[in-house]
């Protein structure tokens, strides 16, 4: 029964991870590619992790549930640091002024400032 | 569940090979920097199912907490160290427009 | 008061990541976490105006929004995924740009939390905070949805309702429900 549920969140996990490489790999432009970081890799880390921990489970004792906590733990942190890393790389690239994509014959934004410096 | 853990784990890594062909292209060091930050999100994992494989997780998840931070704290480094040096980074970013999309 | 807190956040922190109840570790980390209160516990909470209780009321709404942002987060990552394997469609459905808008929210934790929320909500990352303005990028014109608008958006409106009851912005709202 267990079996079945870490296997479960293992396998979303994987599968968002999935996601998450096709976004990076295709998306066109550095800020797009950072969308697909920033959401796909908190979850997909949480999901593994908390079947990881789970499994831990397997054997009920102080010990067990000690590490269990552990991992909770990191999964907390991932939780905090992942979009904060994501805010400082965005963040970084708008400073530098990346080139931002647009879709081919798409009228300009005129909220589209990138490229100025506010 | 042995199997398990060990095909997910090769999935992972084949994954993060995916991954790497970003960070090798490029074309801004800023994507590299983010290609970096998810393949090291996915070590740390990798870390936490190999010492479910060896039975000594509560060794690993020392291991696991500590690279998670270096690895927050390392992102956010290289980050603010490129925020600096924008002269670099634009000339990287001309030379890679072609091969952007 | 707070340094009291602080001490004692950090020593069950302690015993979770050292996991030995003997004595003499349990002494080492109490000194090492009484040391740490002392230097740096007036740094965990910025704002000290307000008590334990209203705190503790606090976490307890936030962890009902998490609940809510879990959904969200969900949500963002199918959506990534669609876009990410939808073959010729990609070029079309995207249609990225930037935007900014000003928060009602006054305090930095409860902008830190908003702008964590939208990175991880669908198809919006924040860029940075600027004093009261937020920098937004949206992958579409649909995923920016109600936080281009000028009016308050339902996320702010709920980060606000867990963090600032006393804002004036939400005080009205309040009564609108009740």
């Amino acid at each position: 029964m267990l079996d079945i549920l870490v296997i479960i969140f293992m396998v979303m996990g994987l599968f968002f991870f999935f996601g998450t490489t096709v976004g990076i790999v295709r998306f066109p432009d550095f800020y797009t590619r950072t969308h697909a970081a920033g959401k796909g890799d908190t979850l997909s880390v949480m999901l593994m992790l908390f079947g990881l921990a789970l499994y831990n489970l397997h054997h009920l004792s102080p010990a067990t549930l000690l590490v269990s906590g552990k991992i909770v733990i990191i999964c907390v942190v991932v939780f905090i640091a992942s979009p904060t890393a994501t805010h400082a790389i965005m963040d970084a690239g708008y400073e530098a002024k990346v080139r931002h994509w647009s879709r081919p014959g798409a009228p300009k934004d005129p909220q589209d400032n990138s490229g100025e410096k506010q | 569940m042995t199997h398990f853990f060990i095909s997910s784990g090769v999935i992972i890594l084949l994954l993060m090979f995916v991954v790497l062909y970003r960070v090798v292209k490029g074309p801004t060091p800023l994507d590299r920097i983010l290609g970096v930050n998810v393949i090291g999100t996915k070590t740390m994992v990798l870390i936490v199912l190999i010492g479910t494989l060896y039975e000594r997780v509560e060794m690993f998840v020392d291991i696991a907490l500590t690279y998670a931070l270096l690895n927050f704290i390392a992102s956010l480094a290289a980050a603010r160290f490129f925020q600096r040096h924008k002269k670099i980074h634009l000339e990287e970013e001309e030379r890679g427009e072609g091969a952007a999309c | 008061m707070f340094i009291t807190v602080t001490f004692i956040l950090l020593f069950i922190l302690w015993v979770l990541f050292s996991g030995k109840f003997d004595l003499f570790h349990l002494s080492l980390g109490a000194i090492s976490c009484a040391m740490v209160a002392a230097f740096c516990g007036k740094l965990l909470f910025q704002d000290k105006s307000r008590h334990l209780g209203g705190r503790l009321a606090e976490a307890g709404r936030f962890l009902r929004y998490l609940a809510w942002l879990l959904i969200q987060i969900v949500q963002a990552n199918f959506h990534v995924i669609g876009l990410a394997l939808s073959g010729r469609r990609l070029r079309r459905d995207l249609d990225p740009h930037i935007f900014h808008f000003k928060t009602v929210l006054r305090h930095d934790f409860s902008k830190f939390v908003l702008a964590n929320s939208i990175t991880l909500t669908p198809g919006t990352v924040t860029i940075r905070i600027h004093g009261d303005t937020l920098y937004i990028h949206a992958i579409s014109k649909k995923a920016a949805g109600d936080l281009a608008e000028d009016s308050i958006s339902e996320m702010e409106r709920r980060v606000g309702h867990i963090f600032e009851r006393h804002n004036l912005c939400f005080i009205a709202d309040k009564d609108n429900q009740a």
